[in-house]
């Protein structure tokens, strides 16, 4: 296990008058709807607890009102907490002057909005530059980094147009360069893709992984869709009513929900289609791995099922990237995981 | 009985001693500092005669050339420009050059000052609850009180003169900026705010970056009313010694001279289309630059 970035630590969000107050009845265990309903006060989040790693894309994801954006909006502080602590890199985030959030905000971490939040006066360089000119950086270093990261997400020709004359997949194009413009090590995607048609959100995935591959950002990515969420998270979270409900390796969410809410959510899904070899192989530990039928370890289920069936081989061998044994597969073990 | 068909008063002695009261107050106080405040508006008194002076000696080719070039650079319509010229040849062929020229002078040095007292109050109450509260009241009165109440504690502490009139005329024209410029930094969509936010913004950088481009054409909106407001006041400005238009149109009323009447309030009808268009043309355009031409 590598390094924590974000530490989200027993944080409580209370909306209302006096969330103070009823911050005591939800530790004593009040839920959403009672609050509001007895107490007038919305259960914005509740003891939430992670520890984001560092370089890894992490999925926040639940139902619309779960309370997603309140939490990403923790980490870069637009909003403030009722109760707990949030660490970047071990340094409390809200323990920050006014003057160092901005500078936190300025160097550590961009955000990715649900709906573009483009700047309608502002051309789409000018959006992109907006991050470094607000630091006052020189112009010729502005234009060069804004142009680098529109060229990257495939706008080039499109600098001088206006947000309103781009279709939505491109305006969060827009979005994407703009934050990454920043260099930032954190990126915060709210909803980032919700927006867009299946077609053009498969795109943005696909760039978002290829950049991740290539730029090794702590992403925080939130979706209400699962099919995103196991595309793209290392793990993800589950959120319920202010209340993280589940956390893990999406395979471990996919094959041993914890809760019900959890369960519902992944039932539907096709497994053959979004778990990966690697998911469900057991490790090589030095036992004889050379005479199997061989897949890689990032082909889903999916895309080999076939060949179990036609070629019936006593053992699937997984392989990583250098054609190295990394694992195994027996086609029971397969079928375990395609009935559950 | 008499409880119910008599409203109780507070008797006449009283009434006259506590009116009485508050006028010798207020006179002790514009003997006291009259001349201080007079001393105070000297540089706007100044702008406002050299401005006067300048429209009303200038050839008159020259002035109509100028409100033409204006004219153009505001809407870019042609119509509009030749509408200008067509107005102000007539208003010179009957006669009413140069009170137009004062009236000209005294609209755009108040809607200068109602531009640079009304926009910073606007930007102030729309970053606090508080202050919008205080000042929307305020600024209800100033509209709703007949503007001879206030041209009274005016006269008393100013006299007669251009400064009590271009203080009437800002009274009365200021509202509609200070209220749009609120309502439009107020109307900025928050995600926009969120976003600049999420960058790192200093509560400078959001206004200048984003509040107010993004508000300009709702306090654009504002300063066209006001130009509108600050033009209705010139009749009663002029009845505390500013020149102008409202000066023949007084006598007019004064005399029944129906002609002299009817022409100059056409004039100031003219003056009034002509601004209109113009400004609202120009904020047209500034929010058709949000929008791009240029694809
Ligand atoms: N400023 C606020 N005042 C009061 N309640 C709020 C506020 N912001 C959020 N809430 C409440 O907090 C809860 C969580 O909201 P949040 O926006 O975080 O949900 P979400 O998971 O992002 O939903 P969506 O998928 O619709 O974006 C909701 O019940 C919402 O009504
Ligand atoms: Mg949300």
């Amino acid at each position: 296990m590598s390094d924590t970035k974000i530490k989200i630590d027993s944080l409580y969000k209370i909306f209302g008058n006096k969330p103070k107050e009823a911050l005591e009845y939800v530790k004593q265990g009040v839920g959403k709807d009672e609050l509001l309903e007895k107490h007038n006060h919305v259960l914005g989040l509740s003891d939430i607890n992670i520890d984001i790693e560092d370089k890894s894309i992490q999925v926040i994801m639940g139902l619309s009102g779960s309370g997603k954006s309140t939490l990403i909006r923790h980490i870069n502080r637009l909003i403030e907490p009722t109760a707990g602590n949030v660490l970047v890199d071990g340094s409390d985030v809200l323990q920050y002057d006014e003057a160092t959030l901005r500078d936190f905000r300025r160097t550590r971490t961009a955000m990715v909005f649900q709906r573009f939040a483009l700047m309608p006066h502002m051309t789409i360089l000018k959006n992109v530059s907006l991050g470094l000119e607000l630091q006052g950086k020189k112009d010729d270093e502005i234009l060069n980094s804004a142009m680098k990261w529109i060229e990257k997400v495939g706008l080039n020709g499109y600098e001088d147009r206006y947000p309103q004359h781009l279709s939505g997949g491109m305006q969060q194009r827009v979005g994407l360069a703009r934050a990454l413009t920043n260099d930032t090590d954190i990126l915060l995607m709210d909803e980032a893709f919700s927006a867009l048609d299946p077609l053009i959100r498969k795109d943005m995935q696909d760039i978002l992984l290829n950049l991740q591959a290539e730029l090794h950002k702590t992403v925080v990515f939130i979706t209400h869709d699962l099919d995103e969420a196991l595309k793209i998270g290392d793990r993800i979270a589950i959120l319920k009513d202010g209340i993280m409900d589940q956390e893990g390796l999406p395979v471990d969410i996919l094959l041993s929900p914890k809760t019900e809410y959890v369960s519902n959510f992944v039932e539907d899904v096709n497994r053959s289609r979004v778990l990966k070899a690697k998911h469900i192989m057991e490790k090589a530990n030095g036992s004889d791995l050379s005479k199997g039928m061989p897949v890689d370890e990032n082909d889903f289920i999916e895309s080999f099922i076939d060949r179990v069936v036609a070629e019936k081989p006593e053992l699937i061998v997984v392989q990583d990237s250098d054609k190295k044994n990394i694992g195994s597969l027996t086609s029971k073990r397969l079928s375990e995981v395609l009935k559950k | 009985m008499s409880f119910f068909s008599e409203i109780p008063t507070m008797g006449r002695e009283s009434l006259r001693d506590f009116k009485k009261g508050i006028d010798l107050n207020f006179k002790e106080f514009s003997r006291n500092y009259g001349d201080g405040i007079e001393g105070f508006f000297d540089p706007l008194l100044m702008f406002l005669v050299w401005l006067e002076k300048l429209l009303v000696n200038s050839p008159w080719p020259l002035v109509i050339l100028v409100l033409a070039g204006l004219a153009w650079i505001g809407s870019r319509n042609w119509k509009l420009v030749a509408g200008t010229i067509v107005c102000f040849m007539l208003i010179g062929y009957f006669g009413m050059w140069k009170d137009t020229m004062s009236t000209i002078a005294i609209i755009s040095v108040a809607t200068l000052v109602c531009i640079s007292i009304g926009i910073p109050l606007g930007i102030l109450m729309s970053r606090s609850r508080k202050l919008e509260a205080g000042i929307t009241p305020i600024l209800d009165v100033m509209q709703t009180v007949p503007s001879f109440v206030y041209l009274i504690p005016i006269i008393m502490l100013l006299g007669i003169g251009k400064v009590p009139g271009l203080i009437a005329v800002c009274i009365y024209a200021v509202p509609p900026i200070v209220r749009l410029t609120n309502l439009g930094i107020r109307e900025v969509d928050k995600e926009c705010l969120e976003a600049v936010d999420s960058f790192g913004a200093t509560s400078w950088q959001r206004l200048t970056r984003v509040q107010m481009p993004l508000a300009l054409p709702t306090i654009f909106a504002g300063v066209n009313q006001t130009i509108m407001m600050a033009l209705a006041m010139v009749v009663i400005a002029s009845m505390i010694g500013v020149r102008g238009l409202g000066v023949p149109v007084l006598r007019a009323v004064s005399n029944q001279y129906l002609a002299l009447g009817m022409l100059n309030g056409l004039a100031i009808v003219a003056l009034a289309i002509i601004f209109d268009r113009v400004s609202q043309q120009y904020g047209k355009r500034l929010q058709k630059h949000r929008e791009g031409r240029n694809l």
